[in-house]
């Protein structure tokens, strides 16, 4: 190991297998009380057609074996909780604890959905403050927080134009998505039932205007643009851009994934957007918990508030109700409420900020700029404008070694940070992603550049070594091709 | 600010090495026009006391200390603490999507094991790593269909979730699917003899949910040879996952939808659950979601990463097979560790006590006079009243007594006013159900 890695050093960790391995009959980490009515046969109170046999392959361990299980392998995890976790577009923020605790409040993890309004005012109630905080934040006039990630916020959000420009006599065809746009949005464009039509960025990784002007139509129902973009890039034409697209009837949707660059220093609805989604589990600290849950509330100007997704919160005089009488509404696009458990956390980390979210969004940017002022004159920056709460660089001076954004991202593994984002956004060549969030002190933020400077020059001196990398961890690279043509998605016997 | 690492001193120190002069430099890209010139009208800053007071009185405004026998697609089970504890470790839970699988494993492993259980439980080959919910499976399942048979009618059973097809049409209405429903008959089931009839060679799917709505079990190897027979898929919405402790699993379905919330979440007031998709190993391709897999690294140790991601949106976009990215691991890992507990055993004795504490109130509301069953299909631990009056004025009664009672069907179905869905699972106790019948008797004494 080079004796420039300062975070990270060699620990044991635990071998361990899978939990059917670990199974043996009759043992058991579970036991219910006695059954206090009259047992039933089964076979006979649904029909013998109707029963089957215990599941077969199922585990049978006991509880000190399933504790020990589950926090072996979570050992070979990286997390925030240990360090800079730089994806950038990720937003890998701290997970704030009180979070978690009050979501498991007794009168909050237990209350039914169906319970009566009367019993759930409390859940209204932080309903309909986060929607009033998420109102300001955005400067919008209506928010829904019914969409259970990002990507089913995107969808709603184009429902919503749809059905807008529906009422007013024509849905249009197609919505126009930058090159630099995240994945989800053309795949959501096409659920929505648009034509998705890819808008070339400009030399500097903006929207080109003049390409702009041109092709927005009539058949053009709205653009999706992220902002900052995934380059981290303020668009500073976005209020031309959202001009031009209301002059010809069209509306501007904005990915709001980048919400952590803005809250408290600029506000979409200021700026000319129509309707957008917000990530809590990004901007809003909600754990990514390996993946998942998130919440995705879309936040919408005056004109799209009738389609929006039933039921709506309302308030009269002083008590909360649902509205479900919204005959404009798209309908719902999830059971219930929405990820209520992550809205509770999300509120919890608005309150303990109040106002002063301005100064996450002002750390995250301080430490993103800090960071590309460090490694600018090792890594290339390919788009020069200046950046907001991410950095992208490519790694073109590296490429010369043989020395690929996928191969340096391991690398830092072995220095005991995270990966950044490799190879996203797509109109950067092998880019480097880095988002380092508010959450990292200026020691971490030194830590992660030393470890970045040293790897160019290990890219320059020894690039074997970092093509090679991770040297640390339990399993080198993994074989995916093979994973792949001959998937294996489930233990057998 | 106590989440912000970082002194006055240190802010200053890194805006001179970037080479600004003051902090407003760093938001020079936004035009002046645009920036906020007030501070955000928001409540807050609260301390970490103040906050945990603020969710308290929010709790103490919802059902504590009420007994609730709402079911509907949301059930009260034990949940260990055991499993909350494990998922709680920061390695699991602060963790992004395991893209970068050499720091990962933890979670991938985890994922595979949560697709081996699921299959295990449903009698199918393979399984997702989680979809948003129970509703949006249901959907991304029928949409599967469509990509899988290339074909846009759908016959839907009414008794699927309300809320579960409200989603359906909601995606539907733009992609050209045709969404018909078809009732249901005296048992609660599917009325088959009309999907029958109906079944052609436009439909995609033939989709239901057992147990249903009204806790039935639907007739699978019946409405599996419908679908066979029109080359159309069946797909089976699971809401109440226990019931696969003991009901015949549904493998000879083509696509499972499933609500894993049964196995360890909080009802949590509607979310976060776990959806799940679960099918045939030959439809794979055509599957939403992310899956784990199993393979070496370079020295031939196993390990696991996610793959066949060719189906997704990062790598497919607008080709994808949906537009999924962030799923609800977590939830997934909870019933992963849930389902671990409990084991073979376990479920099983957990899904015998859900029967047979249906079958003793159902037996005891019977003996109320004026009530009965609605429907006579088998049901696993929800079943459906017939009153002599309206539920709700029954649970006006009833919640003087701290009893949320049954739910009103007449909300979502107008034909079956008076009817009541009643639920009980392993953490419903005989008193409660007696004080139940008690409360519905004497409800339906009070005069009106
Ligand atoms: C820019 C951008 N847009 C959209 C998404 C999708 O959001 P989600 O994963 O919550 O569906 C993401 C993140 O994954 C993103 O980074």
């Amino acid at each position: 190991m080079s004796d420039k890695i300062t975070k990270a050093g060699r620990h044991v960790s635990q071998d361990e297998g899978l939990i059917f391995e670990k199974s043996s009959p009759g043992k058991r980490g579970m036991e219910l009380p006695p059954l206090d009515v009259p047992p039933a046969d089964a076979a006979k109170a649904l029909g013998a057609g109707y029963v089957r046999a215990g599941v077969e392959g199922f585990p049978e361990v006991s509880e000190i074996e399933v504790v020990r299980h589950f926090t072996r392998i979570s050992t070979w995890n990286y997390a925030i909780d240990y360090g800079m976790y730089p994806l950038g577009s990720c937003t890998m923020k701290y997970n704030p604890r009180v979070n978690e605790f009050v979501a498991r409040l007794e009168g909050i993890a237990d209350e039914h959905p169906y319970q009566p309004v009367d019993l759930s005012q409390g859940c209204l109630r932080i309903l309909k403050t986060l929607e009033d905080i998420l109102k300001e934040v955005t400067g919008m006039d209506a928010v829904t927080l019914q969409p259970a990630a990002g990507a089913q916020g995107e969808l709603t959000g184009l429902l919503l134009i749809r059905a807008y420009l529906e009422s007013q006599g024509n849905p249009r065809k197609k919505v126009l998505i930058p090159d630099s746009a995240h994945g989800t949005n053309p795949a959501t464009a096409v659920i929505a039932g648009y034509a998705v039509e890819n808008v070339k960025s400009d030399a500097n990784g903006g929207i080109d205007m003049a390409r702009l002007a041109e092709i927005v139509n009539a058949d053009v129902a709205a653009l999706m643009i992220t902002n900052p973009n995934t380059l981290g890039i303020f668009e500073r034409n976005i209020g031309e851009i959202a001009k031009i697209l209301h002059a010809k009837g069209a509306l501007l949707y904005m990915d709001g994934a980048n919400m952590n660059a803005l809250a408290g220093i600029a506000r979409p609805g200021d700026f000319g957007v129509d309707v957008m989604h917000l990530n809590l589990h990004k901007t809003f600290s909600t754990p990514h918990g390996g993946g998942g849950p998130g919440a995705g509330p879309v936040a919408m100007k005056k004109i799209l508030g009738p389609f929006m997704p039933t039921p709506v919160v309302i308030e009269k005089e002083g008590k909360l109700a649902y509205d479900y009488n919204r005959p404009k509404s798209i309908g719902r696009v999830k059971a219930f409420y929405g990820n209520f458990g992550v809205l509770v956390r999300a509120l919890a980390y608005a309150l303990a900020y109040g106002p002063g979210m301005r100064q996450a969004s002002e750390d995250a940017v301080l430490n993103a700029n800090y960071i590309r002022k460090k490694l600018e004159d090792v890594y290339e920056l390919p788009y020069k404008l200046p950046c907001m709460h991410e950095v992208v660089f490519s790694d073109s001076r590296q490429k010369k070694n043989g020395v690929s954004t996928m191969d340096i991202a391991k690398r830092l593994i072995d220095y005991g940070f995270h990966p950044y984002t490799t190879a996203f956004p797509l109109i950067v060549h092998g880019a480097l992603m880095i988002e380092p969030t508010e959450s990292e002190s200026k020691e971490e933020c030194d830590q992660f550049i030393a470890a970045m400077r040293s790897i160019a020059e290990e890219s320059a001196t020894n690039p074997e070594l970092v093509k090679t990398a991770p040297h640390t961890t339990r399993v080198g690279r993994l074989d995916e091709v093979t994973a792949a043509r001959k998937p294996i998605l489930r233990w057998k016997p | 600010m106590r989440y912000l690492p970082k002194s006055d001193s240190e802010r200053r120190e890194m805006l001179r090495a970037i080479g600004f002069d003051n902090f407003e430099k760093l938001f020079q890209a936004i035009p002046e026009a645009f920036r906020l010139k007030r501070p955000l009208a928001v409540p807050g800053p609260l301390s970490e006391m103040e906050i945990i007071e603020y969710f308290r009185g929010r709790a103490a405004e919802n059902s504590r200390g009420y007994t609730s026998f709402l079911g509907a697609g949301v059930y009260h089970h034990h949940r260990s603490v055991v499993a909350d504890a494990l998922l709680q470790r920061g390695e699991f839970l602060t963790s992004y999507t395991p893209y970068q699988a050499e720091i990962s494993q933890g979670t991938l492993q985890a994922i595979f094991e949560f697709q081996t259980l699921m299959c295990q439980l449903t009698g199918q080959e393979v399984a997702n790593a989680s979809m948003y919910d129970g509703s949006t499976a249901l959907t991304e399942a029928v949409l599967m269909a469509e990509r899988l048979t290339g074909r846009q009618r759908v016959l839907i059973a009414h008794s699927v979730h309300p809320e579960y097809r409200q989603v359906l049409n909601t995606y539907a209405k733009n992609t050209g699917l045709r969404v018909e429903e078809f009732g249901f008959s005296a048992s609660g089931q599917l009325a088959i003899d009309a999907v029958r009839k109906a079944a052609n060679d436009e439909v995609a799917a033939v989709v239901v949910q057992s147990p249903n709505f009204f806790g039935v079990l639907e007739q699978i190897p019946a409405l599996a040879e419908i679908a066979r027979g029109c080359g159309a898929l069946l797909v089976v919405g699971i809401t109440e996952a226990v019931s696969l402790g003991i009901a015949r699993p549904p493998a000879d379905a083509d696509i499972i939808a499933m609500e894993a919330q049964s196995f360890g979440l909080p009802p949590s007031y509607g979310g976060p659950y776990a959806g799940v998709i679960a099918t045939k190993e030959k439809f794979v391709r055509q599957m939403p979601g992310r899956l784990a897999g199993q393979t070496t690294d370079h020295q031939g140790r196993r390990g696991f990463c996610l793959t066949l991601a060719t189906r997704e949106q990062h790598i497919r976009r607008e080709k994808a097979t949906s537009n999924i990215c962030t799923n609800q691991a977590l939830c997934a890992l909870a019933a992963t560790i849930h389902l671990c507990l409990l084991g073979k055993q376990g479920l099983r004795e957990q899904a015998e006590q859900n029967v047979a504490k249906s079958q003793f109130a159902l037996a005891q509301l019977e003996t109320i006079a004026g009530v009965r069953r609605a429907f006579s299909g088998p049901v696993f631990n929800e079943f459906v009243m017939e009153f002599p009056r309206s539920v709700k004025m029954i649970n006006a009664q009833l919640l003087k007594n701290k009893i949320v009672g049954p739910m009103a069907l007449g909300r979502f179905y107008p034909e079956l006013t008076k009817r009541g869905l009643v639920c009980v699972t392993e953490t419903t106790t005989r008193e409660e159900i007696t004080r139940l019948v008690e409360g519905i008797d004497r409800a339906l004494k009070v005069p009106v």
